[in-house]
């Protein structure tokens, strides 16, 4: 075999490797698919999107899982509306403010916010943040959506703020001296220049961390309570999507309709996250930010 | 850019420092209660989780369904999935990121296959789990075992091994390339004696972070590999294991006593959390040193 053949066999071989990555996705869609449509033999996609009820273990059994997306889209909502603010502002006291020596401690810490097991956080919001939600508010429990958005929050944040940075990071410098120079503050310099300039990094970090958030587990399996009910008020149970594929694939005999309703929740909880993805990463390609002449 | 220069006039200058002193406490507090957040938790951890800590709680299986004992089988079970994980992820991973920086030319494959790799990121963990469950333990006909929960946490944490390990081959100049290649050395001699040992620091470093991943992770495992309780450690890769994080699930929310179990929950996290953290800034230290001295 010459030299030649030899290379463009090693570049194949690579090529093929690296599509691994594709293949599983493939993959993944696949299995969802074959577990997951045998249950639309049974209710219809409408039905078991919108339906109220869902009472898999009945008899007859009812598959509607519009309380599990509910669920699933106010913690998700409330755990952004506190991770964003917090995330974007750690974000620019890293990149803007910071010492150099903060900078660096400041990003350790991030990271392992965002090392901590999910399994961790849970277990701290069933023995801290739920008692003292109960006691406080004098409620009938603590595990809730308020309580699992806090901890949503805080796994979203290093996510949030991580990205963020990197967008504030790549703002050029030019941009800020010739706010300076125009005789702005370095207050007004951030929040009228630098920020708006990384609004689309900012905008991916947002969809990112929602994305991490809505496809979340352990978290809100052990503290959003596990009511499948429309919740009224942030104080109630809510049931979402991943906490009820979690929960009752354990006790699910193989085959049977309750079995493919949680792999056709798993295909919708797929799509949503795949969307925040792609539009994460269409924003992210699309208004790039590669220097002073995309301005 | 919008310059609000009229509104700026008509603020005096303290006005204006004013406001960026507040923005400033603002943006300060964040950065402090983010720090506060991480210590609490593990302050927490630590002063609950240390007094069950001795030697025997680390090398005895637990007792007395699950009330007393140690948790030594879900420490092994761990390290297996763990090290079955690394095993997969690792080669595939460098090889993958290899392809990306090294011989791809930008395109539409390429493109593809990065927004695949994205895309895999971005799969939540319980999803992974069913498709570990769809196709490894039924598909594939591997039953609920430590290969399945492998293979499972490997392709979980691929996209991130592929990013650090694309990134560390980033960093390695051009300049080395070009020398080799002008030597008349083949482009795969190039990647193999030139880049590579230059980028695996860089590499094995990034991918410390995944590997704490996957020990941490719990919903892939649930219906992949892990049991609830085992009496023998596993003797084949096809058997099932106890693991950390399925252990600390099982007791805070299925124990049989969850009250009287609560030590023991304790010393489970804190010892999950000095396995995790601990690799975690292990990686983040090395990290440094090698930024710090970097020789090119």
């Amino acid at each position: 075999m010459n030299r030649r053949t030899k290379e463009i066999i090693i570049q194949y071989l690579f090529f093929v490797i690296a599509s691994v990555s594709v293949i599983v996705l493939g993959l993944i869609v696949f299995s969802l698919f074959r577990e997951g449509i045998p249950i639309f033999g049974h209710v219809s996609i409408i039905d078991f999107v919108l339906g109220m009820e869902w009472y898999p273990t009945y008899d007859p059994p009812s598959f509607g899982i519009f309380p599990l997306i509910v669920g699933s889209l106010v913690v998700t909502l409330m755990a952004t509306v506190i991770a964003v603010p917090l995330g974007v502002s750690v974000a620019v006291y890293i990149s803007e403010i910071a010492p150099q020596k903060t900078k660096i401690v400041l990003k350790s810490i991030i990271e392992l916010l965002a090392g901590l097991p999910s399994v961790v956080l849970g277990f701290f919001g069933m023995v801290i943040v739920a008692p003292w939600l109960q006691e406080t508010f004098d409620l009938p429990t603590g595990l809730n959506i308020a309580n699992a958005s806090v901890i949503l929050a805080i796994m979203a944040i290093p996510t949030i703020s991580s990205i963020a940075e990197d967008a504030l990071y790549a703002v050029p410098q030019e941009f800020k001296e010739a706010s300076y120079a125009l005789g702005a503050t370095k207050y007004e310099t951030i929040t009228q220049v630098t920020l708006p300039a990384a609004l689309s990094g900012i905008s991916t970090a947002v969809m990112l961390g929602m994305a991490r958030v809505i496809g979340e587990t352990m978290v809100v399996l052990m503290v959003a309570g596990g009511a499948a009910a429309i919740p009224e008020s942030i104080f109630d149970s809510v049931r979402p999507m991943p906490a009820s594929i979690a929960a009752e694939m354990g006790e699910t005999p193989y085959g049977s309709l309750h079995y493919h309703a949680l792999f056709a929740i798993g295909m919708i909880l797929f799509f949503m996250t795949l969307a925040f993805n792609l539009i994460a990463d269409y924003v992210s390609h699309k208004f790039r930010q590669t220097g002073s002449a995309t301005l | 850019m919008i310059f609000h220069g009229e509104k700026m006039k008509t603020q005096s200058m303290s006005r204006r420092y004013l406001k960026q002193s507040v923005f400033f406490a603002l943006v300060r507090a964040s950065a402090l209660m983010i720090t506060l957040a991480l210590g609490g938790i593990i302050a927490y951890i630590v002063f609950n989780g240390y007094s069950v800590i001795r030697w025997d709680f680390i090398t005895k299986p637990p007792t007395d369904s699950m009330t007393k004992g140690g948790i030594m089988p879900a420490i092994v079970g761990t390290v297996y999935l763990t090290v079955g994980a690394i095993f997969i992820a690792l080669p595939l991973g460098i090889a993958s990121a290899v392809y990306l920086t090294e011989y791809a030319r930008q395109g539409r494959i390429v493109r593809m296959i990065k927004v695949g790799v994205n895309c895999l990121a971005g799969v939540p963990s319980v999803v992974f789990g069913l498709f570990g469950l769809g196709f490894f333990v039924i598909f594939l006909k591997f039953g609920s075992s430590i290969l399945a929960g492998s293979l499972t946490l490997g392709f979980l944490i691929l996209p991130t091994i592929i990013g650090a390990s694309e990134e560390a081959l980033k960093s390695v100049p051009q300049t080395f390339r070009e020398a080799s290649l002008s030597l008349g050395v083949s482009k795969w001699q190039t990647i193999y004696r030139i880049v590579l040992p230059n980028a695996l620091p860089g590499i094995l470093t990034g991918s410390i972070l995944g590997i704490g991943r996957a020990a941490g992770e719990t919903a892939p495992i649930m219906f992949t590999a892990a049991a609830f309780f085992t009496a023998k450690l596993p003797s084949s890769i096809f058997d099932e294991v106890m693991a950390l994080p399925y252990h600390i699930y099982v007791l805070a929310t299925a124990g049989t006593n969850i009250e009287a179990t609560r030590p023991i929950q304790y010393g489970t996290v804190l010892v999950l959390v000095a396995v995790v953290l601990g690799i975690d800034l292990i990686a983040i230290i090395i990290r440094g040193y090698m930024r710090r001295n970097k020789r090119w």
